[in-house]
């Protein structure tokens, strides 16, 4: 069984975002980029299942610039086979990647597309789903649990209100959740190997895929300053003060 | 744009990989196994699946990138954010241990030897220093005769890193007359008949590193474990060091980093006098001084690597690198702890330690002044 996994370029979790000082966006320069957690996810997950021998070949791809190769690297030296870059400078919203996955999904047919449910740069949380509309294959979003049997596959999906298992035929798209497993890091030596690992370049326009922007981004602003708090007492002021002031009890 | 990195892609993948075993493995018990002067035998192993030890060792033995000394470096680099250099030193005793074996060692030898150190199953220490003297190692004094196809090794060495813990010893012994031309390297095995170690030493720093003195009477060792020909160790053992030398140099300028890093959060959130001590000028610049020395430590350390990757032979620079790299831990770290005030002092902050440990990087792998005679002679003085 053929996996598809899609991994995003994005800033590095643990570093502090700066907002550009005209508001047009987050400021990159000199920014650790690392591959959005939740594709980690993705990719530690086809990895288990070609480690299971569900799956036999894992294709890995990126949409992005240049650099987007360093996150193909490193899915390669966690266990992917190959990858595949959609190489572009603009910027790629939801829709854009979708259907340029979708262009790929055509072109590989892969039994199962593993995504992440969002990516912590915008946090659309899109792109999983319109793959799964515009493929017409079924979805099993923010997967806590995934397991291949035969021709289906089942996903336990975090919802509010507790876990909800579904059962897709295959092919269908798996978003991870981030309680889905804890992704391992590359040892070394695969790291080494990764790098004979086939890696194909193509682009949207080579993918017939019109990407142009369908939104735009009016004003980027950091989250305003808290304010400090305030120190109460006892326990008899707190629960005044959250009765009659707060009001929330 | 041009990178004027020294580092490639595979660097920073290689250097990602040993931050998360540092965050996973290490960091969250460091302070305990500090305390406990030892840490488990485990992490060898986890180190060891991870390709973290294989680091600069052939393929054929079980390791990866050989000769690419700046993927070493990011490893190296990563480690100590374990903020125990005795941790690392310790963990990275094969470091100073194999080369000798894997370069000179015969067949046989290395094959048996290497995967099983470069894996994480076993240690391995290397022994030259003596109760008697390190500085001066052409005037050791432990002793092999041989003995139809094995040697009688008596003596003894001291401050060995890995003492109590290794399986196997790189031992310099003196196989002929006076002087380096006498000196030959020994594999020697723990368990061997006649060999026997002595309790872990206590410390002023590396804590977590198990440092001890290892005793011969009459130990029997298997000629075939002779490293390279018989009276030629002098010239394995000084390119070692060379080695040794600018891994101490990346200890002593990240032990720094990281007392400037603490030093530099610590000083924007503690207040005396109504401001942030960082808003005193004189800590400020402080700080400025700290920062610079560090930069310049490191920089330079990367240009000796840079002649070591390039087939150099950069005896006088690399002497020169752990010199001012040694310095400015010492100073950097000493000036961290007047940071932190009382606080610097107390086992709980990070500086404290990096102060203790950052005396043995002037001390180890040749002192100061050994450095500073290597360097006199580079100079025809
Ligand atoms: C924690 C720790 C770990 C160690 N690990 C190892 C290990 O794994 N393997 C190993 O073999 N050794 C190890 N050593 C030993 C270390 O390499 C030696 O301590 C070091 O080389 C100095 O030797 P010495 O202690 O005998 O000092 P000495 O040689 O006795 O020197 C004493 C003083 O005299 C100075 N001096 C000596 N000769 C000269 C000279 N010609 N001109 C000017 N000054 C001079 C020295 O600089 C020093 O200040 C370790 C030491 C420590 C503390």
């Amino acid at each position: 069984m053929k996996v598809l996994v899609a991994v995003k370029r994005v800033i590095d979790y643990n570093v502090k975002v700066r907002v550009k000082p005209d508001n047009t966006g987050v400021d990159l320069t000199n920014v650790k980029m690392a591959m959005n957690p939740f594709c980690e996810i993705a990719v530690e997950e086809a990895v288990r299942l070609k480690e299971k021998g569900v799956a036999t070949e894992i294709v890995v791809v990126s949409i992005g610039p240049k650099a987007a190769q360093e996150q193909i690297r490193t899915a390669l030296a966690l266990g992917a086979d190959r990858g595949i870059h959609v190489e572009t400078d603009e910027e790629i919203q939801s829709l854009a990647a979708a259907k340029l996955l979708k262009a790929v999904v055509d072109k590989e047919q892969p039994s199962l597309v593993i995504l992440g449910k969002q990516s912590i740069d915008n946090d659309n949380n899109q792109t999983g789903q319109m793959l799964a509309a515009l493929a017409g294959y079924p979805q099993g979003t923010f997967a806590s649990e995934v397991s291949v049997d035969g021709d289906k596959v089942k996903v336990t999906r975090e919802i509010d209100g507790g876990l909800m298992t579904v059962s897709l035929n295959l092919p269908a798209i798996v978003t991870t959740d981030l309680r889905l497993n804890e992704p391992r890091y590359a040892s070394l030596p695969n790291i080494m190997k990764a790098k004979k690992k086939p890696l194909e370049s193509t682009t949207p326009a080579d993918l017939g895929v019109d990407v142009t922007p369908r939104l735009t981004t009016l004003k980027v602003e950091a989250p305003a300053q808290r304010q400090a708090g305030i120190k109460v007492a006892d326990v008899a002021e707190l629960v005044d003060k959250l009765k009659n002031e707060a009001k929330v009890i | 744009m041009k990178s004027t990195s020294y580092f490639n892609e595979t660097h920073e993948l290689a250097r990602d990989t040993c931050r998360q075993f540092v965050k996973k493995h290490i960091l969250p018990h460091i302070a305990d196994w500090e305390e406990q002067e030892s840490f488990p035998r485990e992490i060898y192993q986890l180190a060891g699946e991870a390709g973290i030890l294989g680091t600069g060792f052939p393929e054929a033995l079980g390791g990866h990138g050989e000769n690419d000394i700046f993927l070493k470096i990011a490893c190296s680099e990563e480690l100590m954010r374990s903020t125990s250099g005795g941790l690392v030193a310790s963990l990275g005793s094969l470091d100073i241990a194999l080369p000798p074996i894997v370069q000179w060692g015969s067949k046989a030898l290395k094959e048996r030897v290497a995967p099983e150190v470069i894996s994480g199953q076993k240690i391995a220490a290397l022994a030259i220093t003596e109760p008697s003297g390190g500085s001066d190692v052409a005037s050791l004094k432990t002793r092999a005769v041989k003995k139809g196809d094995h040697y009688l090794v008596s003596g003894s060495k001291t401050f060995i890193t890995s003492g109590t813990r290794a399986d196997y010893y790189t031992v310099a012994v003196r196989t002929g007359g006076e002087g380096h031309k006498g000196v030959s390297l020994l594999l020697i095995e723990k368990g061997s008949a006649g060999f026997s170690v002595g309790k872990k030493l206590k410390k002023m720093g590396w804590w977590a590193s198990d440092t001890a003195e290892l005793f011969f009477d009459n130990c029997e060792v298997p000629c075939c474990n002779l490293i390279g020909p018989e009276n030629a160790g002098f010239l394995a053992i000084m390119t070692n060091f060379m080695k040794e030398r600018l891994s101490l140099s990346i200890m002593a300028y990240m032990t720094a980093q990281m007392a400037l890093e603490e030093a530099l959060q610590y000083a924007q959130d503690r207040s005396a006098f109504g401001r942030p001590v960082s808003k005193f000028q004189v800590t400020r610049h402080k700080l400025v001084d700290m920062a610079t020395e560090v930069e310049i430590a490191r920089e330079y350390t990367y240009r000796v690597a840079q002649l070591m990757q390039a087939g150099k032979n950069p005896i006088k620079e690399v002497s020169m690198a752990k010199n001012f790299a040694t310095n400015v831990a010492e100073k950097v770290t000493r000036e961290a702890v007047q940071i932190f005030g009382g606080m610097g002092y107390m086992r709980e902050t990070t500086v404290e330690r990096l102060y203790r440990d950052a005396k043995i990087l002037s001390i180890g792998g040749g002192t100061t002044e050994i450095m500073k005679e290597l360097i006199a002679k580079q100079m025809r003085l």
